[in-house]
């Protein structure tokens, strides 16, 4: 086990039809110990883009806070919304700066293009290596089980509603074979006119 | 401001991280981490002078150049985590660059390479050489020791003709007429050392390419998917993904979608994304025509 699996984390994202996906678990825990079941993964990086972290949770605030900054001098500096391509190069940058004594975390990232509403997802690894998909990403403890739920589960034009149920069935059912993530989960639908938050309801062992 | 301003103001890398992860190394008897890697076959070739006779004019007419390839396979220790990247990357209009290794070390390179290039064109007024791309390449890597793990076949054309390069991760390269990169290299090498001419025309030449690629999908566990070919003349790129879908996936026969209301929702949250209004338009109503 490496210190990426030391709090335990479930993340993925997905494409829709003129929509996107992103769900995480809840939890924040110390190897088998649990801490918290409020714990926030998903953040909020525009009115319709989000990043995912997964990873030590140390290092989940501390990139978070670093992205934000960036981000903030960005969109003051151009006077316009990121667009999620662009956003997925400061993340890459900002962890490939750290190659040598990496932050660990693996973002995933999910959003709407602020002009063409085009759908987006994207993750990295923990250098910040960029991947791009057609379909979806996962990200976490669980990841080998995230891509067998979505492999199976996942088609291309979901609406809204379909996406939604596709990816919380898939996240519950690849974090319930992982004893490091679960414990609550929360879905974001990212569609042209609204986001729409959901908590799930999940085991709790 | 510097105060207020926590972000290193200067480019390059930052050690800012590495005793603290060297400390949580040692508390948790863990290995660090795994990184992506292509493990891959990106290998190239060359093709050399082909005469081509044209129709309107008797001039023999020498067609010159390189194709470089690759398959499509990232890995994360054995899972595959992307199944269809590109391998392939830009390094100036007519400089392209195969990466093998660690994937983030083949990808920030290559940038790197990329820009540092497009300055010298810049600044010199001419088309960047291969054998430039090359020591630019070389002499990072170089300066790093080895632990920037890119392994690369560069490619390209310019004012001395066609000429490709193998560069190892501690900066040591080759300049061959055909050279491969990565865990699918000995098959690919084997095709190459097999099928391999010095006159080839450029079919011949995309379709060695091909094969050597394919035995790398098919016989090494680190490659797979597609096959990407990059085919670079005398002014002239051809960027083919997918060169050929090696792997085509099956039509699921099923429906496999939960139906609407399956999953328990504890709370719902909506928020409205607000638009900005570029502009309002007033018409006045038209009257019907009657008549």
């Amino acid at each position: 086990m490496s210190i990426l699996a030391y709090n335990g984390a479930a993340i993925m994202a997905m494409k829709g039809k003129n929509c996107v996906a992103i769900a995480a678990d809840r939890r924040f825990g110390v190897q088998a110990q649990t801490i918290s079941t409020e714990f926030e993964k998903i953040f909020e990086m525009g009115p319709q883009l989000f990043v995912g972290l997964p990873g030590l949770a140390t290092d989940v605030q501390t990139v978070f806070q670093r992205l934000k900054f960036r981000l903030n001098i960005y969109e003051l500096r151009e006077n316009r919304r990121i667009k999620p391509k662009t956003f997925m190069s400061m993340v890459s940058n900002l962890l490939y700066e750290r190659r040598f004594g990496p932050y660990f975390v693996e973002p995933v990232i999910a959003g709407l293009d602020p002009v063409t509403s085009e759908p987006y997802v994207a993750s990295m690894d923990l250098i910040g290596c960029p991947m791009e998909t057609n379909d979806f990403v996962v990200s976490g403890t669980c990841s080998e089980q995230m891509y067998g739920m979505c492999e199976s589960l996942w088609e291309p034009n979901l609406e809204p509603d379909d996406l939604f149920e596709t990816i919380s069935q898939a996240l519950m059912n690849a974090f319930d074979r992982d004893a490091v993530s679960g414990w609550g989960a929360v879905v974001y639908i990212i569609e042209k006119d609204k986001v729409t938050k959901r908590f799930l309801k999940t085991r709790q062992d | 401001m510097a105060a207020l301003c926590a972000e290193p103001p200067k480019g390059g890398f930052s050690f800012e991280n590495c005793a603290r992860d060297r400390h949580q190394a040692g508390q948790i008897p863990f290995p660090l981490a795994r990184y992506i890697t292509y493990k891959t076959t990106h290998h190239s070739i060359g093709w050399g002078e082909c005469t081509h006779t044209q129709k309107n004019t008797n001039d023999n007419v020498h067609m010159d150049g390189v194709v470089l390839g690759a398959d499509t396979r990232a890995t994360e220790d054995t899972v595959v985590a992307d199944k269809n990247c590109a391998k392939i990357h830009y390094l100036s209009d007519n400089i392209y660059c195969c990466g093998a290794g660690t994937a983030a070390d083949t990808e920030m390179t290559t940038q790197l390479i990329s820009a540092e290039l497009e300055l010298h064109r810049l600044n010199t007024g001419r088309i960047p050489r291969v054998g430039t791309a090359n020591r630019l390449l070389k002499q990072m890597l170089f300066r790093y020791q080895g632990y920037i793990g890119a392994a690369l076949v560069l490619g390209g054309v310019d004012t001395t003709g066609p000429s490709l390069y193998s560069i190892w991760p501690h900066g040591s390269t080759d300049k061959l007429p055909y050279v491969t990169m990565g865990s699918g290299s000995l098959a690919a090498m084997a095709v190459f050392e097999d099928g391999f001419k010095p006159d080839m025309t450029r079919e011949e030449a995309m379709k060695l390419v091909r094969d050597a690629i394919a035995a790398g999908i098919f016989n090494d566990l680190g490659s797979g998917s597609n096959i990407d070919l990059c085919v670079i003349t005398q002014g002239k790129v051809e960027y083919i993904r997918p060169h050929e879908i090696a792997n085509q996936k099956g039509v699921k026969q099923g429906k496999y979608l939960y139906k609407r209301g399956t999953t328990g929702v504890l709370s719902t949250e909506v928020k409205k994304v607000e638009f900005d209004i570029i502009g309002t338009e007033i018409r006045r109503h038209q009257p019907m025509e009657t008549q």
